[in-house]
């Protein structure tokens, strides 16, 4: 990996949210550890995808590289300048380089903004383009991202879900940034319409040199539109490596569970599956167990696992994971 | 004979804007221990469907306007609410989407599973508290009978829809309508979801009716498949059958729009462009018409029935996408 080829870099990055507890005088009695140490690059124009289940991190990852929360430790390096350090004017100029879509096309959207303010309004923010030049630059957004430029005054409640999403990627590209952080943005969408933005949201990334960092919890969509792909648990990144290594050496016991819990959609395939089946349920992330967050459901833990925290490395060829035993 | 049979299902919903014709003229079968998958994507009227043969439609705004629901002899749509009552939770169970909001959270676990055994089953207090804990411990959650008095929301997800299932089995079930069970769930989660449903099945022999949205889950799960549309059916076949040979120009839109975790390389996906249609305003041709890449002019005046284009395969379309050319 050389250097210049690095957008984004996150280094031992902690977003530990408090718990207090008192009415008058709030005492803190203990932490969320939402993200608990991860590190990683993001290079330039590629995708990487992040996975995991619901409640790892990974939404909390997003938010705050892009500084939408303070991180409790850590850099987040973003072309060389570490943003936590980044405040006022400097920080508000690189926020017009890296945008964000959301999951919710519902939540996301201003009900009561037309679609031309809710795509012009980042132009105004940043002081881009005023009146009938941000309103043609809004239609030609518009277009882009397939919908209909006479749409402009049309309110956000007018429109499908898939459609909304559109209107999430239009403000999202108004001001042309290099980085775009897409949050589950196919969740909440039926499978017909998550083919289509999958489709646009691949076909801009040519068109405009994008880099993506694509949180999802489905594995086959973030296998399909990711070069790299880093899975979560608990607050750490466990494993990560390129698409198609992951599918076909996954070296974390976690990853592995993972790959063989997603459905096929073809039932002679289905037959031949076996499947690793985890017990119970993902530990609370206020008391993540000693060691291995992974250790209190892992079917190769050793007592190594539960007092000692593997070290995230890399085993060869960029492949990184997080685990002792020696699974190849 | 089929263990159930529902025939041209019509069910609408009376609102301000005209009526929702959700359900349009479905007709559905279940032998005994099969499992009947339906597939389709959000208001295509497969959760419409279901809940019309337990008679669960609000109504109003909902209506049954139409068809049968042959049970046990019977015509569920006929008998009185008593009589439904009766049917309901015990020879045909359901399992909804949401666990969370599907049990209720004031009453402990345990009061919720044994409501349905002392109501059909005429069991008291005793018999049913130790059934209910043998039911927990069925469906896999350690320490059964200290659990039974935890309220809903000291259970996770995954544990609350294995209580749902646990109170859905305690009569016995003919049939388990499961609607969507595990949308809501992780991919690990689903995955014991499912493995426990498919022991459960084989144990119990019970038929089940298993609605989603997700051609991943019911390829592993079902024996046939019916594909849904707009409140249509518009392809029934066994479940190889539907996905080696799909026949219908949608169940292929939506078999290109998955991506599949174990595909070669990235291709670009075949999304269905535009979106489903109104169901208060349906065209009346074939609903799929105007998405539909394989489109003839017939499509947008007449609709295409069910029609037998193999053993145990039917499609509702004018057109053969294996030739591209009218039948």
């Amino acid at each position: 990996m050389t250097h210049d080829g690095v957008l984004l870099q996150v280094r031992d990055l902690k977003m530990h949210f408090p718990i207090a507890q008192g009415i008058l005088i709030q005492r803190k009695v203990g932490a969320i550890r939402a993200v608990d140490g991860v590190s990683f690059d993001v290079l330039r124009g590629e995708t990487l995808g992040l996975v995991g289940e619901s409640g790892c991190g990974k939404s909390t990852i997003a938010r705050s590289v892009l500084q939408l929360y303070r991180p409790t430790a850590g850099q987040v390096l973003f072309d060389g300048e570490d943003l936590i350090q980044l405040k006022g004017e400097r920080m508000r100029r690189m926020r017009r380089r890296m945008q964000m879509i959301f999951q919710d096309p519902y939540a996301s959207l201003n009900p009561r903004m037309t679609v031309g303010d809710i795509i012009g309004e980042p132009l105004l923010v940043h002081n881009i383009l005023k009146g009938k030049a941000r309103r043609e630059r809004v239609q030609e957004l518009l277009h882009v991202v397939g919908l209909n430029p006479y749409f402009v005054n049309r309110y956000p409640h007018e429109f499908s879900g898939g459609q909304r999403q559109r209107i999430g990627v239009a403000r999202a590209l108004s001001v042309q940034p290099e980085f775009i952080v897409c949050d589950e943005p196919i969740s909440a969408l039926d499978v017909s319409i998550q083919a289509q933005i999958i489709n646009l949201l691949e076909e801009l990334q040519a068109k405009f040199g994008l880099t993506y960092l694509f949180i999802a919890h489905d594995l086959s969509v973030v296998r399909h539109i990711s070069d790299r792909i880093a899975v979560m648990y608990l607050g750490k990144i466990v494993e990560l490596t390129g698409r198609q290594e992951l599918y076909h050496r996954p070296l974390h016991p976690y990853t592995q569970a993972l790959l063989s819990a997603v459905p096929i959609p073809d039932p002679v395939v289905e037959e031949q599956r076996r499947r690793i089946i985890l017990e119970g349920d993902v530990p609370s992330p206020a008391h993540p167990p000693e060691g291995c967050h992974f250790s209190t459901r892992c079917r190769l833990v050793m007592d190594r696992c539960r007092q000692q925290e593997p070290e995230f490395r890399d085993v060869g060829g960029g492949h990184w994971v997080a685990c002792f035993a020696d699974n190849k | 004979m089929p263990l159930l049979e529902v025939k041209s299902l019509k069910t609408q919903f009376f609102t301000r804007d005209g009526v929702v014709k959700a359900v349009d003229d479905v007709s559905l079968y279940v032998n005994e221990g099969e499992t009947l998958g339906i597939v389709g994507e959000s208001g295509c009227g497969k959760s419409v469907t279901v809940l019309s043969v337990m008679r669960l439609i609000p109504q109003p705004p909902g209506k049954i306007v139409g068809g049968e629901v042959m049970f046990d002899g019977r015509d569920l749509l006929k008998v009185s609410d008593d009589e439904i009552r009766k049917v309901r939770g015990n020879k045909i169970a359901m399992i909804f989407q949401d666990p969370m909001t599907s049990l209720n959270p004031v009453l402990t676990i345990g009061r919720q599973i044994r409501e349905g055994l002392e109501l059909h089953m005429g069991m008291n207090n005793q018999e049913s508290r130790k059934r209910s804990a043998e039911l927990l411990a069925m469906v896999g959650i350690p320490e059964a009978e200290e659990r039974l008095d935890d309220y809903p929301h000291q259970f996770s997800g995954g544990m609350r829809q294995r209580a749902m299932i646990a109170m859905a089995l305690g009569c016995d079930p003919q049939i388990l309508i499961a609607d969507e069970p595990t949308t809501a769930l992780d991919v690990t989660i689903q995955a014991q979801i499912v493995e426990l449903v498919k022991r459960l099945r084989d144990e119990l022999r019970m038929a089940i009716i298993w609605i989603t949205h997700d051609l991943g889950v019911i390829a592993g799960l079902a024996d046939r498949v019916m594909v849904m549309y707009a409140g249509h059916v518009v392809e029934e076949s066994t479940v190889k059958e539907l996905y080696a040979n799909p026949r219908h120009p949608y169940t292929l839109g939506l078999l290109g729009s998955l991506p599949r975790l174990d595909e070669a390389r990235a291709e670009r996906l075949t999304s269905i462009e535009g979106l489903p249609p109104d169901l208060i305003d349906l065209p009346p041709g074939c609903a799929f018409e105007l998405r539909c890449a394989h489109a003839i002019g017939k499509c947008q005046q007449e609709r295409p029935e069910l029609e037998s284009v193999g053993p145990k395969h039917r499609i509702a379309c004018w057109v053969d996408v294996t030739e591209g050319v009218v039948p």
